[in-house]
């Protein structure tokens, strides 16, 4: 199902004209109510009425989170406060938090690209609808709940934190559609089996998840435990919250509401555009917001696109996974390191349980890198009485990592349950040069 | 005899948390035996309740396993446990692993072997007594 065949199934043609109007309207808007952007313009010698297609978009200024930093906390916001009818701020682990005021049209453009996204998913009026994404000042659970409600189908406003509730209530209630990170539906799938709850006890058919990169494998291991069809979320607080694009049935590439979010591939170290097909720095301009709009916005994933059209029928640009974060790349003795290759490594290990931990340090001026992975308990199903099977692990996972990273990891196998779960994002990576 | 393997890391509390969910079941520990390595360690016990014991550590997330130990009544004197061991060198058996304990005031040597038809059959030669 296609939720809007108007702006979903537009031709090619069609969407950059539609952009390019926004686009004009958007910079005369900023250009008129957002000091920061006016000075970055008349810096740079453009008035809006230099931009009269999507093409001139390039002539524009970048806005980096560095920027909302700098404006905090409503320096970028164009609309007036009593335009605002809703402020989120973001969880801000360096520094201050970043602050988005949304107009009640944004909340409405909101709502409908995730019922767009909710649609693709196969969820419609007759689900029961669970999300489990946290409420509060995180965009993840008020975002996709307005969506819920604008489809039609009922929203259990779960959030996170008491899973074994929300395991009843997924049960007795029918439960069939989820939002939530990845890492909570393995923690949901994993409280599951030790409340002795079986996936035949669920009605679960269909998962939304995001928030934080996720593999293949992973998919794999929610969709076999949860018994449902896990698809992509994707979005950030900066551009509106998750809604920003979503995967159809044919999974391959997340579409790109562009009709209110134009996407660009940047090389992240000369800020050149990128053809579609090269991975790049991926930067959103919000075509349509009011109450805080942004002009190429520096997301910092790493992804490509493309507008080859999907089977489905949408014509609306897909991106790639998100191959990780150009500011999340670690540099260990000269290499770039993605914690994601990390992970899709360990996934590919059948020993391996999907919780992992990565800490960097710096010993005698050498930097090392421990990757910390727990084993399946399952390993010692046979007659296990020696650690051999632990120091063969250790060696394999050594060894695939090493041909991945080109640099020779410390592995270290920890026992099941081990590693911390948390209910939300995970912190996986501990850098510990950074605190010396 | 059956034997229950837990892998642990090496690090403090991990022990701890074994042993309380074995007490509060109320299982008794006849022996509990440790090999580790700086990083990692395997804790082999043996107890009264060995089903329940591996169906609750299961349960409870453990990397658990439950083996075929071979179990020898040895004398009460010095020397005892020399003997027994020299006896396994004179025929060429080759140990995994082996440590004491006491049951029921008689001391108990365990031993894990690949080679169970020999043990088997080096028990009967000497006359050793299983438990």
């Amino acid at each position: 199902m296609i939720w809007n065949k108007d702006k979903e199934t537009m031709s090619r043609a069609d969407m950059r004209a539609l952009q390019g109007k926004r686009l004009h309207k958007l910079v005369e808007y900023v250009y008129h109510n957002v000091p920061f952007y006016r000075d970055k313009m008349q810096q740079a010698d453009i008035t809006p009425d230099d931009i009269r297609s999507i093409d001139d978009i390039t002539l524009l200024p970048f806005t980096t989170k560095q920027d909302l930093r700098d404006n905090y906390p409503f320096g970028l916001q164009a609309a007036p406060a009593s335009e605002i009818v809703r402020i989120h701020a973001s969880s801000g682990t360096t520094g201050k938090p970043t602050i988005v005021g949304y107009s009640r049209r944004d909340i409405d453009v909101w709502s409908e690209c995730m019922t767009r996204c909710l649609t693709a998913y196969g969820i419609g009026r007759d689900d029961i609808f669970s999300v489990a994404y946290g409420y509060g000042l995180f965009t993840g659970g008020l975002g996709v709940h307005y969506g819920v409600e604008n489809l039609g189908a009922s929203v259990v406003p779960t959030s996170t934190g008491n899973t074994e509730k929300h395991i009843r209530l997924i049960t007795d209630l029918g439960i069939s559609g989820i939002a939530c990170t990845p890492s909570y539906a393995l923690h949901l799938a994993e409280t599951m089996e030790k409340m002795g709850v079986t996936k035949s006890d669920l009605k679960l058919r269909s998962g939304a998840f995001g928030a934080e990169p996720w593999t293949e494998n992973m998919r794999k291991e929610i969709e076999s435990r949860l018994g449902l069809k896990a698809y992509n979320l994707y979005g950030l607080s900066e551009i509106m919250g998750p809604c920003v694009s979503y995967e159809c049935e044919c999974q391959n590439g997340s579409h790109i509401n562009e009709d209110h979010f134009f996407p660009e591939i940047i090389d992240p170290n000369t800020l050149e555009p990128l053809p579609y097909g090269t991975t790049g720095e991926l930067v959103f301009t919000t075509l349509t917001k009011t109450g805080m709009p942004l002009l190429r916005y520096r997301t910092r994933d790493l992804c490509s696109i493309t507008d080859e059209p999907c089977p489905c029928g949408r014509t609306n640009v897909r991106m790639s996974s998100i191959i990780g974060r150009s500011d999340d790349m670690l540099i260990i003795r000269g290499i770039n390191v993605f914690p994601s290759q990390v992970e899709s490594v360990l996934l590919s290990i059948p020993e391996c349980a999907p919780y992992y931990r990565i800490v960097v340090d710096r010993v005698n001026n050498l930097d090392t890198i421990t990757v910390q992975v727990e084993i399946r308990p399952e390993q010692f199903d046979g007659e296990v009485d020696t650690l051999n099977p632990i120091f063969e692990l250790e060696k394999k996972v050594k060894s695939h990592l090493k041909s991945v990273l080109s640099i020779s990891p410390i592995v270290q196998i920890k026992q099941p349950g081990s590693i911390e779960r948390v209910d939300g994002k995970t912190k996986v990576v501990t850098d510990l040069r950074n605190i010396k | 005899m059956k034997q229950l393997s837990i892998f642990l890391q090496n690090e403090s509390g991990t022990l701890t948390s074994v042993l309380d969910i074995l007490a509060d079941a109320g299982i008794q520990l006849y022996a509990v035996s440790i090999a580790d390595t700086s990083d990692y360690g395997i804790c082999r016990l043996i107890c009264d309740k060995p089903d329940e014991a591996l169906a609750i550590l299961r349960n409870a997330g453990h990397a658990v396993s439950q083996s075929d130990v071979r179990a020898i009544i040895i004398g009460d004197t010095p020397g005892a446990a020399a003997e027994t061991i020299r006896i396994f060198a004179k025929e060429h058996l080759s140990l995994a692993y082996l440590y004491t304990f006491l049951y029921e005031n008689k001391p108990v040597l365990v031993f894990r072997t690949d080679d169970k038809e020999k043990a088997s059959d080096i028990i009967l030669r000497h006359g050793l007594k299983s438990l």
